[in-house]
Formats: structure tokens, C-alpha cells, sequence
């Protein structure tokens, strides 16, 4: 972890760190007994009908919950369902939480293989939306907003994490093949893939046009790429997706491209697992494994009150049980002591400016806080760019004071984003 | 073993820069020190019985109002004592002690809990509370008098005084090196120029303090000084002279920098420095007060809410 350093005239600056050019093979690692899938689920709706517990699956066969929602998840593993539950993720997003338990004797499922001879949005849409990468492939098929261009990050948006720049140093073929039937299915010319800066070579011929970017955080944002690699400011409140730019991670292409070559839903996801004494290990493992059985086969000891993390230090997110699942957007598990996790304060604002002068999108943070800490979120949102934020966590670092300025940002765009949905609905 | 583990969850960043509040305080005392100590070399035991008292009541007066405000005692960030102790800087040495103790009650509860505690003051407290103490009762601040009884190897006259009064002729047995070295007569902690510099330089680099502010002080009290010092050599003094006489060195690095009533952008930082050292000279020279530092340091609290609207545009702001 970076402290301060005795010099304190400027802000510390986070390097993303770049992997070594010879790679090792991912490690395996493999679910005990059960793996975990988080079918997302609108809170409105009731327990599900088309599945019960004791019903049997095959690895990737699709699972959907809900006969007139299109959400699925793909069971990575194939084996009886044991439990379907309610979950609660993150800022009130609800899920029923899909239970295997895995049966050694494996039978693939080959709906896919049988359907899908040629790539097509519509298959994909229908297959691969739950694959490792989570690519966003309903993008794509919206119509209101068409996407103009697509941005493969190459790069890894949180620290520490060697994911995304594993994956586009060692699976090239499968690359190509994703960028081909990208560009393919969704018909758009423009597809740009971002590496880090000494990265940028042998990507010649993969079909997309190669751009580096810089290795300072938080230079692999989105909205950072935007500016940077495009040369387009994303408007506060608007989205790349506005824009016409959609966003995906090069696992999410490698995931279409493999589907296609080897007929096969892809149910298996590389991460990033980062020890209490920050060593990272390239792990691959099947969706839906609890983390349990991942620290287990590397004797991590986890400590009361210790922190575990999906993603990095400056943006993830801490989970509670060590019964949650990998899902295909995990990049990363950060395992952190207590002793080197950072607490908050309640303490006042003291206006030191380091946070002005630490913000990449030059947000006045030192007000911002103010009147988000007396919740008044619109005014906020008017008058000090609120929704400037590239949310990179930056402010919450070096506050002098430990307020939690980037939850109060996340906290206050949610509960705008709620009244606005309210306000709707009501209408 | 896994199974009963409790884990913890937070928000993300789940990383610090370990900067915290206490910290800073106390960094700004221990900048604080070399001045202070040469008070104590130039005047003697009753300075340690002045500051002592200031940090003390500072204290207490912040841990009174604790109480009565029923919050969490907050003492223990140093910024009290930080009060306290930049305050006894700025008085003489023959302070009676209850004005020491109203002083510390002016910064303290009228200038900084009244307004909701650390970070919320919209003055610097010590300087609202000298500026109090100067106008009720202004022989306390009489140099010349309140250190009569004294007996230096130097000039014994208050030299902003004395060239206030006489013109540069009263002043031409003081040279800068002399001024810098703490040879003259004035508040405690505010003679010894080279300690003021060095303890501003070691904030500045540190970071507690923000450089820009500072240094355009000076700058603002230089070019101003020479200004004057050109126009009529006679009435005014130079700028070397007015740098390291009376508040302004104490001023540029610990008072106008105070977090809470100075601006955190680049450009309304150095506006805010400047406007501070123009408007020290401007008082000292053709004000009614001798010593302007003060004044100046209020009038641009004041004015640092509308610098700090001066800002660059956010990413992405549309209008």
C-alpha cells in the first residue's frame, strides 16, 4: 500500500503495474461442492416457477428463472440445484441466488452447440450474456442508442489487478476470433483496443485498432479512455453509452470468440487473487465458487475482521460471507488485515484542498462533501458536479480527515437515480 | 476455522494515505518551535509562563465547550493547542494572564466551536482574536511599552512604531540581518525571521501548509513595500524591512494558512496570498494601525469563499 510520503508538496500518484512479458499458466482452482449464481431478479418478482430445487442441470446449460424476463445465468457446473434464495447485492440490487451441487460425472449441454452454426446478435444475446467478462451484449441490441464504437479495455481499471492485461497477453486467438464476430453481429466498423502503454505490440493484425494509454490511475476509467483515447468529454450525467461507445472488457471478447471456435459457453473465469502481503496469483476458476474454497487452496487465513474484496483497493467492493460466489465480472479478490484496511471518520471537513487537488475531473470535492454530507444531493448535482465524478476513489485517499467522500458520491447518485425512477413511475 | 470468522464491510477506497488531522497540528507546532524558542532565549522565563497558559486555557476552553455543546471532546487533534500556541506567538511577553486567558476564549469559542467546531471557522481564530484583544485594549500591544522594563543589546524600540512615527531615519540602526536574526523588540514567537522561515519551508515541503498562499504573501508584501519604498524613501521602509518586522512572517506561514478560512485552487490561492501582503503594507503604510498583518488576514478570510469560485471547469461540465 502507498502512504504518504515525508514530501508532502505533491499527491502521491498510483502506477498500475504492468505484467511480466514471460506469463505462467493460470492455476487452476476448483469448486468443492457447490457453486453460486446470482440469476439478477427485480425485487417485485415472486419466488420462481420454472425451477425447483432437486431439479438436475448440465454445464452450460442456461438457466432462466422467469418464463417473460430475458435474464438468465449459465450453470457452470453441472449437478442438482440445492437452494434457490433470495440475495441482496449492493446498493438494493436483488437477485435469487442459484445453488449446484456438483455432480462429478459431467454431461455438457449442447443447446448452443445445436443452435448457434453461425454467430448472430440475437444467439449471442440469447447465450453468452452470463460468460465470463459479462459482456454487454443488450448494448449492442438496443436500437434507441446506437453503438458506434467499441472500446475492448485491455487494461485493468483498479490497482493491483492483472486480469484484463493477463487475458490480452495470452489469449490472442481467441481475441481475434471475439473482435471478428463482434464486429460481425453488431455490424459496427470502429472497434479500439486499449492496452497499457509498454503493452502495445504483436496486435497488428487482430482487427482492432491498437491505442495505448497511460499507466498513471486512474487512467483506465471509462470516462478517462474517453477523453484521452477518443478525444471525446463525456458530458456530467450522460454515459459512454450515450455517446455511442460501449465499453467491454477483453475477457467478455475472448468469452464470444471461444464460444463460437469450440461451440461451448465458456463457464470459466480468470482473476486476480491478491494476498494479505499483496502477491498476486493468476487464478483460474468456475463461476459461481465460493471464495472459501479459493483461500482454502492457497491456505489464506482470514482473521476476524479482516476485509475481503471483489475487485481492487480504490474501487471493489467488500463482501460479508465467505460463501459468495466468483461471478463473471470478478476481476479480482483482494484479501486485506484489518490492521492495513483503511477506517472513516466522522470527522469534519478541515479544507486542506488535497482532495481538489488530488480529483482527476477537477471537481471541487471540499464543497461537494459539504452538501452532500447534509444530504442535500440535487444541489450538489447543480452546483458542484456531482456527476462529473469519474467515481476513481482518489478523494477518499488522501483525506486528511477519513471522510468517505466516494461513498457520499455513490451514496448520493444512487439515491438521485432512486427519486428520479420514483418520480417516473409515479408520473 | 473459516467458518466463524466475521469479515468487515466497508466502502471502497480500502486504502489510506495515513495523512490524519492530529498530524498535521502537531507538525505545525513543532514548525512553530524555533521561533518560539528564541522568544524564550530574547525575553526570558515569562514567556514560557505566556505560552504555557495560552495552549493550557485554549485546551480547557475547547474542552468547556465540548461540554456544554454535549459533543465528543475534540482536544485531542491538537488544533486547540495549535490555537493556543500561535496566539502566545503573537503576544508580548509581559501579557497578564487574564488577557491571555480572554484571548484563548476569543479564538477558541468565538472564533472557532461558535461556528461549528474545526473546518467550519470562516476566520483564522488567532487572528480574530488578536484583532479583538488589539482594539480593547490597545496598550497591551504596545510594544514599546509593555516591554519597557527590559533591557536589550539592541534597539529598544518597536521598529513598525518607529517608522510609523519618525520615517526611515528612526529605523537605520536595524539591518535586515539583525531583523532576521530576531534582534528587535516585538510579539514572542514573531521576531525571529530565519525560525519563521525555516518552520514555513518544512511546512511547505511537508505539505501542511500550501505553498501558494505563502509565498504570494510575501511576495504581495515585497512589491508593495517597494513600491512605497520608491515613491517616497523618506516616509517609508524598504521591503526587506517590512518582511521580517512585526507579523508578517508569522502571518504569511501560520496564520493566513490556516485550512478552514483560506481557498484550495490554484489561482484563488495566490490572488488570496497577495491580496494578504498588499493589504499588510497598504495599513502599515497609510492605515491608522501600525502592525496590518492582522486586519489583512481577516479582510481575506473574508473574501475566500468568492476566490474560490474562481475554479477550472469539471470533466464534462456542459454549460
Amino acid at each position: 500500500m502507498l502512504k504518504k510520503s515525508f514530501v508532502g508538496l505533491f499527491i502521491p500518484q498510483f502506477e498500475y503495474q504492468l505484467l511480466p512479458t514471460r506469463l505462467p499458466e493460470p492455476e487452476k482452482v476448483t469448486a468443492s461442492k457447490t457453486v453460486t449464481l446470482y440469476h439478477p431478479k427485480k425485487s417485485d418478482q415472486k419466488a420462481p416457477s420454472s425451477l425447483r430445487v432437486g431439479n438436475t442441470v448440465k454445464t452450460g446449460q442456461k438457466i432462466s428463472l422467469y418464463a417473460d424476463d430475458p435474464a438468465y445465468v449459465i450453470a457452470s457446473a453441472g449437478g442438482t440445484i440445492s437452494a434457490i434464495s433470495p440475495h441482496t447485492g449492493d446498493f438494493g440490487k436483488t437477485y435469487s441466488a442459484v445453488a449446484i451441487d456438483i455432480d462429478k460425472n459431467k454431461t455438457l449441454d449442447d443447446q448452443f452447440a445445436a443452435q448457434c452454426q453461425s454467430p448472430t446478435l440475437a444467439n449471442t444475446l440469447e447465450y453468452l450474456a452470463f460468460t465470463p467478462g459479462n459482456p454487454p451484449l443488450a448494448m449492442l441490441a438496443a436500437s434507441e442508442n446506437p453503438v458506434k464504437t467499441i472500446v475492448i479495455t485491455g487494461v485493468d481499471s483498479d490497482l493491483l489487478v492483472g486480469t484484463r492485461q493477463y487475458i490480452t497477453k495470452t489469449r490472442l486467438a481467441d481475441l481475434k476470433g471475439g473482435i471478428k464476430i463482434l464486429k460481425q453481429i453488431s455490424g459496427v466498423e470502429r472497434v479500439i483496443l486499449v492496452t497499457a502503454r509498454d503493452a502495445l505490440q504483436g496486435f497488428g493484425h487482430i482487427g482492432a485498432d491498437g491505442k495505448s494509454i497511460d499507466t498513471i490511475y486512474p487512467a483506465a476509467l471509462p470516462q478517462m479512455i474517453m477523453k484521452n483515447v477518443l478525444g471525446e468529454i463525456v458530458p456530467a450525467g450522460k454515459s459512454c453509452e450515450d455517446l455511442g461507445v460501449c465499453f467491454m472488457s477483453v475477457e467478455a471478447v475472448v468469452s464470444i470468440g471461444s464460444a463460437y471456435e469450440s461451440g461451448q459457453i465458456p463457464v470459466r473465469k480468470i482473476l486476480t487473487l491478491i494476498t494479505k502481503q499483496e502477491n498476486q496469483r493468476i487464478i483460474e476458476t468456475t463461476i459461481g465458487t465460493p471464495i472459501r474454497d479459493i483461500l482454502s487452496a492457497y491456505d489464506v487465513t482470514i482473521n476476524e475482521a479482516d476485509r475481503i474484496i471483489f475487485g481492487g483497493p480504490m474501487r471493489g467492493s467488500a463482501v460479508y460471507s465467505l460463501d459468495q460466489p466468483v461471478l463473471p465480472d470478478t476481476d479480482a479478490i483482494l484479501v486485506l488485515d484489518r490492521a492495513k484496511a483503511a477506517y472513516t471518520s466522522d470527522y469534519p471537513c478541515i479544507n486542506c484542498g488535497n482532495c481538489v487537488r488530488a480529483c482527476p475531473a477537477q471537481i471541487a470535492v471540499n464543497m461537494l462533501v459539504r452538501l452532500l454530507e447534509a444530504g442535500h444531493y440535487q444541489e450538489a448535482a447543480d452546483s458542484y458536479d456531482l456527476y462529473s465524478c469519474i467515481e476513481c476513489g482518489l478523494c477518499s485517499y488522501v483525506c486528511v480527515s477519513k471522510i468517505p467522500i466516494f461513498q457520499y458520491i455513490r451514496l448520493a447518485k444512487y439515491e438521485l437515480n432512486r427519486a428520479k425512477t420514483a418520480e417516473a413511475t409515479d408520473a | 476455522m473459516l467458518e466463524q470468522k466475521k469479515l468487515i464491510v466497508s466502502h471502497a477506497p480500502f486504502w489510506h494515505s495515513g495523512s490524519r488531522v492530529t498530524e498535521r497540528s502537531y507538525h505545525t507546532m513543532l514548525a512553530a518551535l524555533p521561533a518560539v524558542i528564541a522568544g524564550i532565549v530574547y525575553y526570558g522565563v515569562p514567556v514560557i509562563g505566556v505560552i504555557s497558559l495560552s495552549v493550557a486555557s485554549a485546551m480547557l476552553w475547547e474542552l468547556a465547550i465540548n461540554k456544554v455543546m454535549k459533543k465528543a471532546p475534540t482536544i485531542g487533534d491538537g488544533s486547540a493547542a495549535l490555537t493556543g500556541l500561535l496566539l502566545a506567538m503573537l503576544l508580548p511577553a509581559t501579557m497578564p494572564w487574564w488577557a491571555v486567558v480572554t484571548g484563548t476564549f476569543v479564538a477558541v469559542v468565538v472564533g472557532k466551536q461558535i461556528f461549528g467546531g474545526i473546518g467550519s471557522n470562516a476566520f483564522n481564530p488567532v487572528a480574530l482574536a488578536v484583532a479583538i484583544m488589539m482594539i480593547s485594549w490597545k496598550d497591551l500591544f504596545d510594544f514599546n511599552g509593555m516591554l519597557l522594563n527590559y533591557d536589550f543589546n539592541f534597539t529598544a524600540v518597536y521598529p513598525l512604531t518607529a517608522v510609523k512615527n519618525f520615517g526611515t531615519s528612526a529605523i537605520e540602526s536595524f539591518s535586515v540581518g539583525d531583523l532576521m536574526m530576531g534582534r528587535q523588540m516585538g510579539a514572542i514567537g514573531s521576531t525571529f525571521g530565519l525560525g519563521l522561515i525555516i518552520g514555513g519551508i518544512y511546512l511547505m515541503i511537508r505539505g501542511f501548509i500550501r505553498w501558494e498562499i505563502s509565498l504570494t504573501f510575501i511576495a504581495g508584501v515585497y512589491l508593495t513595500a517597494l513600491l512605497f519604498n520608491i515613491v517616497d524613501p523618506v516616509r517609508f521602509a524598504g521591503p526587506g524591512f517590512h518582511i521580517f518586522t512585526g507579523y508578517t512572517l508569522v502571518g504569511a506561514f501560520f496564520l493566513a494558512t490556516d485550512d478552514s478560512s483560506s481557498p484550495v485552487w490554484f489561482v484563488p490561492m495566490l490572488v488570496y496570498g497577495a491580496a494578504g501582503g498588499i493589504m499588510t503594507v497598504l495599513i502599515r503604510n497609510i492605515g491608522a494601525y501600525v502592525d496590518g498583518v492582522i486586519l489583512a488576514i481577516l479582510v481575506i478570510n473574508l473574501i475566500h469563499p468568492l476566490l474560490d469560485k474562481i475554479r477550472p471547469k469539471a470533466l464534462g461540465k456542459v454549460v
